[in-house]
């Protein structure tokens, strides 16, 4: 190996008292983030919570397969509702994912030095989202084996192409480039984190874990060329990725808006769908890493003053989401169409009342309770609070698809809509699908992004200018 | 193990490998940036700096340029843009126009959405895979990965390393600079002694043989089967979606004693809201024989009135549904007719008008029947115009026959004035 000189007299004189300091401060970051990885066995709390979501997987599994195997007959859609939990699960997965781009990208780009201890985090949940929101518009194809007719491929069908004006193709590409988007910036966060656990593994004599982290780090080094381009790609990535998060959930809303039916047909739908969407992740968000940041002793890193930031975005997009709502109703009673007026009134007062305002108080009013300093404290009602959110979320999407399609303008269409067994059956499924990814990535890869919470430390700018 | 002096640029000592360079660590990232410009200073280019995150300033301090990489990433998005919309117009526009209700088959604002998806992916790609390319990664094996200390890099670790393969390198003289600079340890990396045995594991080289072969064989048998006949039919993977048990309404049905699957009316039942009662309303007929008089009622129960609106009306849809054969006037010479005699044909439509011919004498309970159902080579337009209408083309063409046989008592005595040369045409 390699020999070592200690270079004693030469740098006594150099040193200063604070030798050392700098390194340590780093060394704490990077066990306090791996020693989640490196525990020999796993936290008893994040096997429960594994084995609750396999069993959910399990359900979900068996609901698939059903629906395949005998077609979407099995769920509650009907003729009138034709959309209904497959395309409320798709939206409201969606929207989860886009605050994880928001964390990494446009908190990235605005400089909120905060957002390092908790986006690889929200990256992760954003990939398990999305990958639990493709599954929908795929099984309400009813033949998920002709998806790929949705792709420009050359094909023995007189060389039939997609319909590339539709609304439904740009919800194809778009969803598609959101994932790749998503999994490659992800990934590229991780590098510089998994030659992290490559090293430590080595150091240890893993040489089994070091070879598997190792090869997806690449072989990062660290140095200072690499990071110069890592850096100018990531700002890149940053800057495509936020319009491309804003693109997302406005094209999903113009699978609504492009529509003729009122209550979908309204301009509001793409600035109202994306603040919904940032509202329903960041409730997420705080739903995931509230109790992972007390099981794995990451409160100094996803500090209380992160805690707050978030609860004040909530709070923030769930009053946009409020003026939507009010908006809407405004826009129903001053454009006179009477299509559009019965549409909300029924929305309201209709047969689904009661979904209209579980959605209307846990969105608009529940978040009101973040304007106390005291509730952004008390991180356990914070959670529950956050669940009323993802629940409120929910709602919201069922009301827009449910009522508007149950109530359209031919009574004799109107109908009303009861979910199955195995609606709820494939819903819980992706559910235990996104926890079963989410408790591997918690246990298996590194969960906070260990070389940018080096970068905004205080100690990464010490030590300027002593000799 | 501080004696380096015995093996110079090229020694190969027993236990080591050639010299690959040098390595110093130093305390904090500043004293690391004010490191890296001393090395840059004395005129080192072969060098790196190594720390577990960018360091701000490094760049400057050691004079990298501004990668290209934004440029690369400016062209992969033209060229996704370019191409997403090539690709929109190539399939909907070029190779397989969709017609819908007669819209131009190119329309650029609704290719925007997905052209704007594939200019991001592009884009994306092309900085992903752009940056690892420039950065000459993936690498997996480096010699520096050799030096326990480098393994701290990506912990907490400072490191400048200065390769042996630089112009100025120097083995004394280099370390000296590197501990002026600050250094709190110095080290020398070699390259491994025995490269022969650095060979991939045996297992892992034949997990990758088969995985590849693996992998290969769908494609085998997709292309198998492009390149092959069959006799035997598709297979159907969920065959009771293709051919499912019900029959469609003009297949044969041993079920039913006329073997038809289209089921009629059951005999002595009328669908509901098909009773149409009313005899002079639905059919004209009064006691059995055609009505002279009009209905008294509609079937929802308004009084039939006849008044100026009606007759308005019945013009409207006379105009439409009567005039191309019988003409404005009801004279029997419409542009069909006419247009059949420039032809050289013979065939007229009736004159409704004519006091010699019969229509002026039918029935109203005939003339509606007559709409209704037809007559000779006219058809029935009974399922055009709706009862009510029918009846005001009846009282219309009451009203036409009047006209057109008018005389000047017909007129009354204060408009006989405004009459064009004080007389009236029709009036023989």
């Amino acid at each position: 190996m390699s020999t070592v000189d200690t270079t004693s007299s030469a740098t006594a004189e150099t040193h200063h008292d604070e030798s050392g300091k700098a390194r340590e401060a780093f060394r704490t970051v990077t066990n306090d983030v791996a020693w989640i990885a490196e525990a020999p066995k796993p936290h008893k709390a994040w096997l429960a919570v594994l084995g609750v979501a396999l069993v959910m997987l399990g359900i979900g599994v068996y609901s698939i397969y059903t629906v395949i195997m005998t077609g979407i007959g099995v769920w509650g859609n009907s003729n009138t509702v034709c959309w209904a939990w497959d395309i409320t699960n798709f939206v409201w997965w969606i929207g989860i994912g886009h605050a994880g781009t928001l964390i990494s990208a446009v908190l990235y780009l605005t400089r909120q030095g905060w957002r390092t201890s908790i986006n690889r985090a929200a990256e992760a949940m954003t990939i398990f989202a999305v990958m639990a929101a493709g599954l929908f518009p795929l099984l309400h194809t009813g033949r998920p084996w002709f998806a790929w007719w949705m792709l420009p491929v050359p094909n023995d069908m007189g060389s039939l192409w997609p319909q590339f004006r539709s609304p439904l193709m740009w919800d194809v590409f778009a969803v598609s480039t959101y994932l790749t988007t998503s999994v490659l910036f992800w990934f590229m966060g991780l590098v510089p984190d998994l030659a992290t656990f490559r090293d430590r593994n080595a150091a240890k004599g893993n040489n089994l874990k070091a070879m598997i982290y190792g090869l997806f780090a690449l072989g990062w080094r660290g140095s200072a060329r690499q990071w110069h381009r890592y850096e100018r790609a990531y700002l890149i990535l940053a800057g495509l990725a936020t319009p491309l998060v804003f693109s997302v959930h406005s094209v999903v809303s113009f699978d609504f808006a492009t529509s003729q039916l009122p209550g979908w047909h309204t301009t509001i739908f793409p600035p109202y769908f994306v603040a919904g969407a940032i509202f329903s992740g960041f409730a997420m968000v705080l739903t995931l890493l509230i109790p992972l940041r007390y099981l794995f002793n990451l409160q100094h890193i996803i500090k209380q003053e992160h805690i707050h930031a978030m609860c004040k975005i909530i709070l923030a997009t769930g009053m946009m989401v409020g003026l939507a709502y009010g908006t809407e109703f405004f826009m129903a009673w001053y454009s006179g169409n009477p299509f559009e007026k019965f549409a909300f009134v029924s929305r309201a007062f209709g047969p689904f009342w009661w979904a209209y305002f579980a959605m209307v108080s846990c969105n608009v009013l529940i978040p009101q309770f973040f304007w106390s300093k005291w509730v952004r404290n008390n991180n356990k009602l914070i959670w529950v609070l956050c669940i009323f959110v993802n629940i409120g979320m929910w709602f919201e999407r069922f009301v827009i698809i449910a009522t508007s399609l149950a109530r359209s303008f031919l009574p004799s269409a109107w109908s009303y809509y009861t979910p199955t067994r195995y609606d709820v059956g494939v819903f819980v499924g992706t559910i235990g699908l996104f926890l079963t990814f989410f408790m591997l990535f918690f246990r298996y890869l590194p969960v906070v992004a260990i070389s940018e919470v080096k970068g905004v430390m205080p100690e990464a700018h010490a030590g300027k200018g002593h000799h | 193990m501080s004696d380096h002096g015995s093996h110079g640029h090229d020694d190969v000592p027993a236990g080591e490998g050639k010299l690959f360079g040098l390595l110093a660590e130093y305390d904090t990232p500043g004293e690391l940036v004010d490191a890296a410009r001393k090395v840059r200073d004395a005129g080192y280019t072969d060098f790196d700096c190594y720390s577990p995150f960018p360091v701000h300033g490094i760049d400057e301090a050691m004079g990298i340029k501004r990668t290209i990489l934004p440029l690369l990433i400016f062209g992969g998005g033209f060229t996704g843009l370019v191409g997403g919309i090539a690709l929109q117009w190539y399939c909907n526009a070029y190779k397989w126009g969709w017609n819908i209700s007669g819209k131009p088959t190119w329309s650029l604002p609704a290719n925007i959405p997905i052209a704007f998806e594939t200019t991001i992916l592009i884009s994306v790609l092309t900085a992903f895979f752009g940056m690892w390319a420039l950065n000459k990664l993936p690498q997996v094996w480096h010699p520096f990965f050799r030096s326990e200390r480098f393994g701290r890099v990506t912990d907490d670790a400072f490191l400048i390393g200065i390769e042996s393969d630089d112009k100025r390198f120097d083995l004394e003289g280099t370390k000296q600079l590197l501990i002026d600079a600050g250094a709190i340890a110095v080290e020398s990396c070699h390259k491994d002694p025995d490269l022969s045995k650095a060979v991939m594991p045996k297992w892992l080289l034949a997990l990758i043989v088969a995985s590849t072969a693996f992998a290969l064989i769908p494609l085998a048998i997709a292309a198998k089967a492009r390149n092959s006949k069959s006799s035997e039919p598709h297979y159907h993977i969920f065959p009771d979606m293709d051919f499912q048990p019900k029959f469609k309404s003009d297949q044969p049905n041993d079920l039913f004693a006329d073997g038809r699957s289209n089921r009629g009316e059951i005999d002595g039942t009328i669908p509901r809201g098909s009773l149409n009662a009313d005899d002079v309303f639905y059919r004209g007929l009064e006691g059995g024989d055609w009505t002279h008089g009009f209905p008294k009622t509609y079937p929802d129960g308004r009084e039939f009135v006849i008044d100026d609106k009606l007759v308005k009306r019945g013009q409207n849809r006379f105009n439409i549904y009567c005039t191309p054969c019988h003409g404005y006037d009801g004279n029997g010479n419409g542009a069909v007719p006419q247009r059949v005699k420039l032809n050289g044909g013979a065939w007229a439509a009736r004159n409704l008008v004519d006091p010699k011919a019969d229509v002026i004498r039918m029935p109203n309970g005939q003339l509606f029947n007559t709409i209704s159902n037809g007559y000779n080579t006219m058809m029935g337009y009974g399922a055009q115009i709706p009862q009510s209408d029918r009846w005001a083309i009846v009282i219309y063409v009451r009203a036409l026959e009047r006209a057109q046989n008018a005389s000047l008592d017909d007129v009354p005595a204060d408009q006989r004035t405004n009459m064009p040369g004080g007389t009236m045409g029709g009036g023989k």
